[in-house]
């Protein structure tokens, strides 16, 4: 209680109970991305798509972390050039719309295996709803080349290829 | 209660800023050292326990990504705290207590260099009252300090004393971050930082990660050849309002020195993890170690968290250095302290012995 309060000031203003505190918190960082993911950044910013090979099982990841999280042991420096082709193993068709992404609704969000490689990508696939399916062949459409950035958006969208589906069993763990 | 050991640690070096790895990068290879260094991987460890705080990586969830150093597939039984790694040593011993694990792996990571240090501890304090003033972490200390000056506690010169063994001890520590050998009265010229608190009385800002292994019975003997017993620990919070706490002393130290036995034996090392001089002072005060110099004790033979301050880790740090200690059989007896809160809110004790 301030002493203005125990001197009998008017209590009017006082007893009105406070039921709102607005408390802005912001902070800024300088974050590093980490020495894996950066050199997977500067190669997307060149228009290569990066992987890296566990040495344990051969396994190929796309992005890399930097370590296998299954083996626990570091990649190194040694990348794989992957194909901007591959396989959509599964699929959302998006009707509600959602702050950071600006395409037209319905969109289609999809988990793409690049060939090469073996974990998925998550992107959006340009297409006919009624078009998409598991197996489906795709290829990425870029940016022009001049608005690279290091970012996985020069990559706009993934869109059908003529190529017959993928077999089952070459995607059914990413399931 | 089960007799439970350290029985491995590792850490990397704390350095002002990891300017190229991330966390779990920084993480990696100190786990594959306890790998090497006990012939325990993680993931093969009934029980991981880790700690570090999201508000350091500035993004949700972070703690998460630190399983990738571990391995976790098949899934492994694993649990996080918010805090300094030393809880969640904690935890991993309540675990072995319970019977439900041999072997814990605990780490803890951090890299406060990301962010405005000072400014993110702000966001600790009681969120209605306090916080919305934005008290920096070093102002929060610097209000103690004087409280400590003005109330005949301590002395400036006392804490430039601390200032000065910690960065000497720590001339024998490749791992740690401030390592000089200057006079007191060097010291003592410096200007204020925050007055009283100068540049010399406060930890670095650090980036880095240390893990343990624990272990039981048995299973410790086979893994390490003197294991570091734990044979008492304790950790006691006291409130958040600075109002209602004796800052002249660190009560909740001192409860759960008593708790954990420090006092039942002699104690040949003890590491501290006081982020301020004059709290290294108040915790020495509460564990009952004597500040002449006929002591027994040798306090912060690392340069304690004043040398090297890697949030989240140091406090774990702490009994990993008193622990290998022990191993080398350089002491057979000592206590470490982690601490988390504005000015030593909560401390950790940890007594450990060699057999």
């Amino acid at each position: 209680m301030s002493d203005r309060q125990m001197d009998g000031d008017k209590p009017s203003e006082h007893d009105e109970d406070v039921t709102l505190l607005r408390v802005p918190v912001s902070l800024d960082y300088d974050y590093s991305a980490g020495v894996s993911a950066s050199r997977f950044l500067r190669g997307i910013e060149q228009g290569k798509l990066l992987g890296q090979r566990c040495p344990v099982d051969g396994r190929v990841y796309f992005p890399s972390r930097g370590s296998c999280p299954q083996h626990a042991v570091t990649f190194g420096d040694e990348t794989v050039d992957l194909s901007d082709k591959g396989t959509i193993v599964t699929f959302s068709i998006v009707r509600v719309p959602s702050a950071n992404i600006p395409l037209e609704l319905p969109y289609i969000a999809v988990n793409v295996v690049l060939d090469g490689a073996d974990t998925i990508l998550m992107h959006v696939l340009d297409a006919n709803p009624e078009d998409v399916h598991m197996g489906m062949r795709v290829q990425a459409v870029w940016k022009p080349r001049e608005e690279w950035t290091t970012s996985t958006a020069n990559i706009l969208y993934f869109r059908a290829i003529d190529e017959p589906d993928a077999d089952y069993d070459q995607y059914k763990e990413h399931i | 209660m089960r007799d439970v050991a350290v029985v491995g640690f590792e850490q990397s070096p704390c350095v002002r800023r990891e300017q190229n790895r991330n966390e779990v990068e920084v993480l990696v290879p100190v786990l594959r050292a306890l790998r090497e260094q006990t012939g325990v991987a993680g993931a093969d460890c009934d029980f991981i326990c880790s700690g570090s705080s999201d508000y350091l990586a500035g993004q949700s969830f972070a703690f998460v990504s630190g399983l990738d150093a571990v391995g976790a597939w098949p899934p492994v039984s694993e649990s996080h705290v918010e805090m300094d790694g030393a809880w969640a040593l904690y935890e991993a011993w309540v675990k072995i207590q319970m019977g439900q694990a041999e072997t814990a792996l605990v780490y803890g990571f951090g890299k406060p260099s990301m962010g405005d240090l000072p400014m993110t501890m702000a966001l600790q304090l009681d969120p209605y009252c306090v916080m919305p003033l934005w008290p920096d972490a070093i102002s929060m200390a610097g209000l103690q300090a004087r409280h400590c000056l003005d109330a005949g506690v301590l002395t400036e010169r006392e804490m430039a004393a601390a200032a000065a063994r910690d960065r000497r001890h720590a001339m024998q520590n490749s791992n740690a971050q401030l390592r000089w050998d200057r006079s007191v009265d060097e010291i003592l010229a410096e200007p204020y930082l925050a007055n009283p608190l100068r540049k010399s009385d406060c930890a670095p800002i650090s980036d880095g990660a240390s893990a343990i292994l624990l272990a039981a019975g048995d299973r410790a003997r086979e893994i390490c050849e003197r294991p570091a017993w734990i044979r008492g620990i304790e950790h006691i919070c006291e409130p958040i309002d600075l109002g209602v706490r004796d800052l002249g002393r660190s009560r909740s130290t001192q409860i759960a020195a008593e708790k954990a036995g420090v006092g039942s034996g002699k104690i040949d090392v003890a590491e501290l993890s006081a982020p301020f001089t004059h709290q290294e002072i108040l915790v020495e005060r509460a564990l009952g170690l004597s500040l002449d110099s006929s002591s027994q004790t040798v306090v912060n033979p690392s340069g304690g968290a004043l040398a090297g301050n890697p949030l989240m880790a140091v406090g774990l740090s702490r009994i990993g250095e008193c622990a290998s200690r022990i191993f080398s059989g350089e002491a057979d007896r000592g206590v470490a302290h982690a601490t988390s809160g504005p000015c030593l809110q909560q401390n950790l004790i940890c007594v450990l012995e060699g057999e």
